[in-house]
Parts: structure tokens; C-alpha cells; sequence
């Protein structure tokens, strides 16, 4: 890039203070936690030598294991679901009128704008009151389909985005050339807006894997998730236990993330 | 012969804007035919129609007698080079090229197998592999053609497919697409709104304005003998004199002049003289052939253009100035500005079309 500036002298040591202070800032406390997450000592912040009983306790304690589980099952069922959803909404909106799409637009988005506890005042009434109707016992059900509420908003943020900055004609070109309007989809706008699918679904998995508020609302007795369990021990009295899985939870997100960048740079390097 | 292309009544309306107002036009065998006009004419929107990607809202379309009105896109035997080409650009050069004949459901190697003759065609061989975003707008061009050509379309669609190309890259494939379509015989239905690349390269020539079909016709017919002021004015240059019809052999032009014109028109009707600058001849004041006097005007040079190969006169007559161009004379002979001039033209070379 031709704007790029080499800085000199004091502006230089400033900068790189300020660069040093910005990831003094970001990872101090995720290093911080790392290292106490090997502390052999039950309190939390007090070094007591290089010990793994942490890890072995989280991988032992069947409250932890299950709440895991349930977070994965919860964060893969929402996940697929809003994924599905969220993209035909916005295929919907982009590539089609019809009436009330205005009205529908603004809607959709309404998920991001409403403060979380809110939504899940919201979500918890819903459900007592249909629990009867529904049939639904808070638990698995309720958390899923709270969390596929607010995650299928974000998807289609993000899916809307790649598709409006796709070139219609190239459905048009499909059409032209013999595909039928699924083949059309199938070969030529899946492709290209996988990269929005894919971006919008890791969205949603790090949502539903995140949240506390929502899901402790609409959590039933014996069902929980991971971040809800964590915080439920803090109450109890705090042991590095919670670093443990802390960690765990950390270098899951971190695979995640990596795992994204992976997939789509096979793709760009596929399709450039 | 059944046409290729029989459009008869067709309207396209979106909303209240009339795009195509009531066209009949039919299209041969084996012909190259331009759709002309100033953009929103309504000429993409009619090609469109011939594609399948718009349906009419009246009237009847037919591809080789077979009504195709609102068939899909997909099963209409024609192909569509698009505008900027509308390549996929998540596929290579082969697999954009087999992507119709893959639709189609032929096998994957008798696929790329056609597609690599479609490639050696268009002369991409080696480039197969390429993504289009790694190949030059003349590149993607080629590969828009093979695209569509691979699939043997009884009718091959053009939408502006030159416009994003420079200059000389135009001129060449202009030669490339014209001696393509005669190889291969099939009828080229090309849009286009610049007036030389269509008088180059089409058989015959539509010209549209504002949703309505103006004249269809050779380059030379529209040239020579243009059915109205548009087609006048749009093709080639002019000189457009506004008149009145007097009778069948006389006009008057806005200031009162009266000018032999024979014409169909009634009298009273609003008309416009046509006169090519290559069609005016030049000579000083009172230097007009008796034979040419009524048809002739006079003028005072107020400009005059070496060109090398003619010589351009600017010539004010009273009310508005005429362009006039000649052949080139030695420099002693030729008028400068401030002359006074008479200009005259043949009267087989008077154009008299309705002033629409």
C-alpha cells in the first residue's frame, strides 16, 4: 500500500508502547489464567506449584462433563438450525419481494437490538405461558430455541452482507445456461456465499457457547450449560477448578476460530 | 424458413414504465442482427425477453416457431453472453465453459471434453485452470463466448458485450464476432448503443427509442432512406432542417424558404430535411447549377476543417448552421471563413422524414 508510513523517532516509541500496553491488556489476564489454572493451591491467585488435579477434576466431576455436553449438544442443534434459517431469511430479503418485506427486515433485526436480559424475560414468560400448549419442560428445548431466537438474526446479518455483494446476473447466467433454479442455488449462490454461511454459523456457535443470561433464564432444574455451571461455582467459593475450565472453554473457542480461518482460506485458495 | 425470432405485439411493462411498446420484428436464420439504441430504449429489456430472464407482458415470442412467451430461461434454446460476462468466479475457465452442457446432464468427460474444442476456439488453450478473475476483460470475454456457445444455441443472445472492452481490443473482436457467427451460422441477436460497432458488424439493424421500434433495415437502408428523425439523426451524422410539408414536391423551412422536396407527406405536416455533410455541395455566392437552384441555399463560411481526406465547412444559413464536407482541394481553391457561399444538394439526395 502506498499510504503506509514508516514512523521515526518519539512517534515511533510511543507506538510501540501503546502497542505493548493494547496486548499487556487483551492477554495478561488470559495468561494470568492459564497459569493459575495449573495452580496447586484451592485459592484462586495463590501460586502452590505446578499441579494437573484441575484439569483431572473437571475431566472427573460429572456436573462439569455433563454441563459440557449439554453446552455442545445446545450450541450444534441452535447452530444448524439459525444457520438454515437465518440464510433463507436472508436470501429472502435480498432476492425477492414480497408483502411486509420492510416490516420483516426491521423484525429480524430486533433480536440484536434488545438488551439480553430483556430477550430473556421475554424467552422465560414465553414459555411458561405455552409451556401447557407446547408441551416443553424447561430444559434442552427451551434453551435451544432461545438461543436459535437471537442467533438467527446474526446470521442473517452476516449471510445478507455476502449476498448483496453478489452479482445477481450470475444466477441469471446459471438460468441461462440450461440449471434449473435449485441447480442455480446448488452450484453457483451456495459457493459463493458459503463464506457467509460459514462466518454467520461460527457466530452463532460462539453465541449460544457464551451466553449466561438468556440460558440461565430458561434453564430447567438438572439442565445446564458450561458458562451457566461456571458461574454457579463462583457463588459456591471460587477454586482454580473454574481456571480449569475457563481454559478448556478458551482454547475451544480458539480452535474454533482457527478452524474457520482454515476452512476459508482453503476455499480462497481454492477458488483464486 | 421459420424465422429464428418472431416477436409479434410484445409489451413489457414494469409498473406503470412501458418499457418495449407493442414490437413486432422478426429475426432469420443465420443472420446477425443488431438491436441499436440510446440506453433505455428498451433493447436489453427485449433481449431479456428472447432469453427467458423477462416475461412479456402482451404479446407472442416465438424461437423457430415454437412459442416460448414464459418458458424459463433454462428451457429456451438460445445462450446469453452477458453484459461484463457474468462469469462464475468460483469456477476455472473449463468448468464455467461445461457448466451449461453439465446442467444438461452430460457426462463429466464428454463435457470437458467439448468444452477444451469450445477453448481451442476461442483460442484460451493453456488457460483452462485460470479463475476469471486471473484473465484480462478480452480473456473473459472469449470465455463468456464459449460459455455460451458450447451449448449449440439456435440463437446466440449479445448484451453489450463489447462495452467493457478499450478501443482496438473492440475493433479486433468486433472482426473475431463476425467472422465467428458466419463460421458457425447460427443467428446473433446483438444490443448494442453505439451506432458504428452496429453498422459494422449486423446484417440488418433495429432501432429503438423510448420503448417503440423505429425502422429495422440494413445499415444502408437506414442510412440512405431513415423512416424518421431518430433514425435520421442516430445514424451516422446529419444536418436537420425542421419544415413544413407545401405539397408533394415542396417544403418550407423555418424561415420561410421554400425548397423542392418531393415527399409522401400531406401538407401541413411537421418534417425534418435530412442533409449527410458528405451530401451538400459548395461554391462561391451565385455559383449554383441552374439544374440545382431549388434546391439549393445560401450561407456565409463561418469555419473551415483540414481534415487530410476532406474538408469540413461550418456554414451558417440564416437560422442555423450546416456542417459540409468535401472532398479535399488545393488550398487556393478552398472558401475560409467570412465567404459567402451557396450550398446545393441533389434531389434525389433530400431526406424528408416526419418530424417525430
Amino acid at each position: 500500500m502506498s499510504g503506509v508510513i514508516t514512523p521515526r523517532g518519539a512517534s515511533r516509541t510511543l507506538l510501540s508502547i501503546n502497542s505493548l500496553l493494547v496486548f499487556l491488556f487483551f492477554y495478561a489476564p488470559i495468561i494470568l489464567l492459564i497459569i493459575f489454572s495449573f495452580s496447586d493451591n484451592r485459592n484462586v491467585g495463590v501460586w502452590g506449584g505446578f499441579t494437573l488435579d484441575w484439569y483431572g477434576e473437571f475431566a472427573d466431576s460429572q456436573p462439569t462433563r455433563k454441563a459440557l455436553w449439554n453446552s455442545i449438544q445446545i450450541a450444534v442443534a441452535s447452530t444448524i438450525v439459525s444457520v438454515v434459517l437465518g440464510t433463507l431469511g436472508a436470501l429472502a430479503l435480498e432476492r425477492f419481494t414480497f408483502r411486509g418485506k420492510q416490516v420483516f427486515d426491521a423484525l429480524l433485526y430486533l433480536p440484536i437490538i434488545i438488551p439480553d436480559v430483556t430477550m430473556a424475560v421475554m424467552m422465560l414468560l414465553f414459555f411458561a405461558e405455552l409451556a401447557g400448549v407446547l408441551g416443553l419442560s424447561k430444559g434442552f428445548a427451551t434453551i435451544t430455541l432461545s438461543h436459535i431466537a437471537f442467533s438467527i438474526s446474526f446470521v442473517s446479518v452476516v449471510v445478507r452482507a455476502r449476498i448483496a455483494g453478489m452479482d445477481e446476473r450470475l444466477e441469471e447466467a446459471a438460468m441461462d445456461l440450461y440449471a434449473s433454479r435449485w441447480q442455480a442455488f446448488r452450484y453457483v449462490t451456495l459457493p459463493l456465499i458459503m463464506p457467509g454461511i460459514l462466518g454467520g454459523g461460527l457466530l452463532a456457535l460462539t453465541l449460544s457457547l457464551d451466553d449466561v443470561v438468556i440460558t440461565q433464564f430458561v434453564a430447567g432444574p438438572g439442565w445446564t450449560t458450561l458458562p451457566v455451571f461456571v458461574f454457579g461455582l463462583i457463588r459456591k467459593g471460587v477454586t482454580p477448578l473454574i481456571n480449569a475450565v475457563s481454559v478448556v472453554m478458551l482454547l475451544a473457542s480458539m480452535a474454533l476460530v482457527a478452524l474457520s480461518l482454515f476452512v476459508q482460506r482453503v476455499r480462497t485458495t481454492d477458488s483464486a | 424458413m421459420t424465422a429464428a425470432v418472431e416477436i409479434a405485439g410484445i409489451t413489457k411493462r414494469f409498473g406503470e414504465v412501458v418499457a418495449v411498446d407493442n414490437i413486432d420484428l422478426q429475426i432469420d436464420d443465420g443472420e446477425f442482427f443488431a438491436m441499436l439504441g440510446p440506453s433505455g430504449c428498451g433493447k436489453t429489456t427485449t433481449l431479456r425477453m428472447i432469453a427467458g430472464l423477462e416475461f412479456p407482458t402482451e404479446g407472442s415470442l416465438k424461437i423457430f416457431g415454437n412459442e416460448v412467451g414464459t418458458l424459463p430461461p433454462n428451457k429456451r434454446p438460445v445462450n446469453t453472453v452477458f453484459q461484463n460476462y457474468a462469469l462464475f468466479p468460483h469456477m476455472s475457465v473449463r468448468d464455467n465453459v461445461s457448466f451449461g452442457l453439465r446442467m444438461q446432464g452430460t457426462t463429466k468427460s464428454e463435457a470437458n471434453r467439448r468444452a477444451g474444442e469450445l477453448i481451442e476456439l476461442v483460442q484460451l488453450t493453456g488457460l483452462e485452470s485460470r479463475k476469471p478473475g486471473q484473465l484480462s476483460g478480452g480473456q473473459q470475454q472469449r470465455v463468456a463466448l464459449a460459455r455460451a456457445l458450447v451449448n449449440k444455441p439456435k440463437v446466440l443472445l449479445l448484451d453489450e458485450p463489447l462495452g467493457a472492452l478499450d478501443l482496438k481490443l473492440r475493433q479486433e473482436m468486433q472482426n473475431e464476432l463476425k467472422s465467428l457467427q458466419r463460421e458457425l451460422g447460427v443467428s446473433f441477436v446483438f444490443v448494442t448503443h453505439d451506432q458504428e460497432e452496429a453498422l459494422t458488424m449486423s446484417d440488418r439493424i433495429a432501432v429503438m427509442d423510448k420503448g417503440k421500434l423505429l425502422q429495422v433495415g440494413t445499415a444502408e437502408e437506414l442510412y440512405e432512406r431513415p423512416l424518421n428523425r431518430f433514425v435520421a439523426d442516430f445514424i451516422g451524422q446529419t444536418n436537420l432542417l425542421d419544415a413544413t410539408v407545401a405539397d408533394d414536391d415542396m417544403i418550407v423551412l423555418g424561415n420561410g424558404t421554400k425548397i423542392k422536396a418531393p415527399n409522401p407527406h400531406s401538407p401541413g405536416t411537421k418534417v425534418a430535411m435530412s442533409l449527410r455533410p458528405e451530401a451538400i455541395e459548395i461554391g462561391r455566392r451565385g455559383d449554383v447549377p441552374a439544374d440545382h437552384v431549388a434546391t439549393s441555399l445560401n450561407g456565409v463560411v463561418s469555419a473551415m476543417n483540414y481534415l487530410g481526406h476532406s474538408l469540413v465547412y461550418q456554414v451558417k444559413i440564416d437560422w442555423i448552421d450546416l456542417e459540409v464536407r468535401t472532398d479535399p482541394v488545393a488550398s487556393e481553391d478552398r472558401l475560409g471563413p467570412g465567404d459567402d457561399v451557396s450550398i446545393w444538394w441533389d434531389r434525389t439526395a433530400d431526406w424528408v422524414v416526419p418530424d417525430e
